[in-house]
């Protein structure tokens, strides 16, 4: 599945979704999140994670396993490394399937799903897989989809374990970036694209301040992140500009921070969806975007236009517009990369260029401009599914201390990088 | 061997697709595929045109080797194992004159870390990797 796209609603011209409304989100869970795992309590291995996200979306639903008939995960844990060559635990943790993964086939035998007619352990990072789980709904592929995401994060430190920072040589498309000390991953190219949005607008990196402290403030208003369970105190805004470089300018405080975690959320008909548990969320529509700039490095223009393209596709299927758009959510996992897409949606009328003073503005929870509402992946660890679980909270009416004041029956999130990503509007009605 | 102090760079390892843009490297020459379809010139080499999509016209066509520095900084933690030992060192984005939209990496050597002039011209030169391979890069023009 990773390498077919088929399915993807990743181009322009392709109208309105034809299963607009007729899928909802029914269920979602969340486990417990640690920075890493131990190596010791397998309750908290990526299979104990993720029993323990997928257990609680069923019953969040109302479900019984016997209910689900599609299991549906990612094999981009982010781990970086295996678990080998350590010694392997008892059954069933004997193998990295457990450790540091969890697929589909793993989870259908140790939670005993009985029903199960689609299997999917190769769906692409949670943004694209989210809609392609809708997408399977709708199709009729299977009529309750179970989908879980786990992070994983082990001991070490990041990056410095992943092979091709080790190797000598740079073989294949490595060879034009290696070299010259290009880290695979967001960052690089995604700081050289913010530096070009600070020359062309006249912008500096203090401008993310305002976004860096009120994700924290929302994570801190979120029970299961990472901040609120670990570190549980709001960050300055001196801290904030002081923090570690990381790369010139962007500093610790920029990047999210791996955790080990997972999250799990239940689609279905939305005929199914009408005497279940929660209230349902109702999927309007799901987008992509899978391509990358002409040269060594996209460019600021170039992921302009994705984001520019990506919003026209999101528009097109779900029949809704910038102004439709109440609450979203976008991928914060560098700071740097969010401004896209606050620009490329237009969300509260934000046009390029315009980022940081509204960065600056009051987008609290409880102000008129409730911008990440979630908290993100700044806010909570780098969870991802944070920006997917605080839309239906959001539209459900139980993000407790984060439930904005403003209208909220429309929600927008996705992730990762304006090149590559995959959003979902969401709706509390089905149309 | 690079002549910025303790860099070890990741050594290109040819493959049948970019064989000739790393044999120009070691005659000290920068050439970039061309669509002659479409008149568009493409790097990092790939198997057809981006534009046209054209895979039957692309040829290797040797650039001047002039450029423009567009943004950069400086890398003081690597997670790349050859250039821990070089940090700081610079990390600039080269737009090429003949075609602003094509653009290389670098790390300006001969510029001291962080007094990259951003916007300056800069010329091509190669450096030498540890297997004999050379591999183009910048130099501001003074």
């Amino acid at each position: 599945m990773a390498s077919d796209t088929s399915w993807m609603r990743n181009r322009e011209g392709m109208g309105v979704w034809e299963h607009r409304g007729k899928v909802a989100i029914v269920g979602w869970g969340q486990s417990h999140m640690d920075r890493r795992w131990d190596g010791v309590t397998l309750d908290r291995s990526c299979g104990g994670l993720s029993k323990e996200a997928c257990l609680k979306a069923i019953a969040d639903a109302g479900l019984s396993l016997d209910d689900i008939d599609g299991l549906i995960t990612s094999a981009e844990t982010r781990a970086e490394q295996t678990w080998a060559p350590r010694p392997y635990f008892a059954p069933p943790y004997d193998t990295e399937d457990g450790l540091t993964k969890a697929s589909a086939e793993w989870i259908q035998r140790e939670l005993g799903f009985k029903n199960v007619k689609y299997l999917e352990s190769d769906a692409p990072y949670i943004g694209p897989m989210m809609g392609l789980a809708a997408q399977a709904v709708g199709d009729g592929v299977c009529e309750t989809a179970l989908v879980w995401y786990p992070m994983v994060n082990l001991a070490g430190r990041y990056g410095h374990n992943n092979p091709q920072n080790i190797r000598q040589e740079a073989p294949g498309q490595s060879a034009f970036a290696l070299p010259w000390g290009y880290q695979s991953g967001a960052m690089f190219n995604n700081l050289v694209i913010f530096l070009q949005y600070c020359k062309k607008y006249g912008t500096s990196h203090d401008g993310l301040a305002p976004l860096c402290l009120n994700l924290r403030r929302n994570g801190l208003r979120t029970p299961w992140g990472y901040y609120a369970l670990h570190e549980p105190y709001q960050l300055t805004r001196e801290e904030y500009l002081h923090g570690r470089v990381i790369e010139e300018p962007l500093v610790i405080y920029d990047c999210d921070r791996p955790v080990n975690t997972c999250a799990a959320f239940i689609f279905t008909t939305a005929e199914r969806a009408k005497d279940l548990r929660q209230k349902p969320v109702y999927v309007l529509n799901h987008a992509q975007n899978n391509g990358r700039g002409r040269s060594t490095m996209a460019t600021l223009e170039e992921h302009q236009e994705a984001v520019a393209s990506l919003a026209r596709k999101m528009w097109e299927g779900s029949g809704l517009g910038p102004a439709d758009v109440d609450i979203f959510n976008p991928y914060d996992g560098y700071l740097t990369f969010t401004q896209q897409f606050l620009e490329g949606f237009q969300w509260h009328g934000v046009k390029r260029g315009e980022a940081h003073d509204f960065y600056a503005d009051d987008i609290r929870v409880e102000g008129p401009h409730p911008f990440l509402s979630s908290g993100g992946n700044n806010g909570t660890g780098r969870n991802r599914a944070v920006l997917f679980s605080d839309s239906l909270e959001q539209l459900r009416g139980t993000a407790g201390p984060r439930q904005v004041t403003v209208r909220a029956d429309t929600a927008l999130a996705g992730c990762n990088t304006p090149d590559s990503c995959g959003f979902l509007m969401l709706s509390k009605y089905p149309s | 061997m690079s002549t910025i102090p303790g860099l070890e760079r990741p050594t290109p390892v040819p493959n049948d697709l970019n064989k000739p843009f790393w044999d120009a490297c070691n005659e000290r020459r920068l050439v970039l595929q061309h669509c002659t379809a479409c008149a568009r010139l493409h790097y990092p080499p790939t198997q057809r045109c981006n534009t046209c999509g054209s895979a039957d016209n692309l040829e290797w066509k040797e650039v001047q080797g002039k450029g423009h520095i567009d943004v950069y900084f400086v890398i003081r933690d690597s997670r790349i194992r050859g250039f821990r030992s070089a940090q700081p060192i610079n990390f600039a984005v080269i737009t090429l004159d003949e075609d602003p939209g094509i653009n290389f990496l670098s790390n300006l050597p001969g510029t001291p870390p962080g007094e990259v002039p951003v916007g300056a011209p800069v010329e091509l030169i190669f450096e030498q990797t540890s297997t004999g391979q050379m591999v183009h890069e910048w130099r501001v023009v003074t």
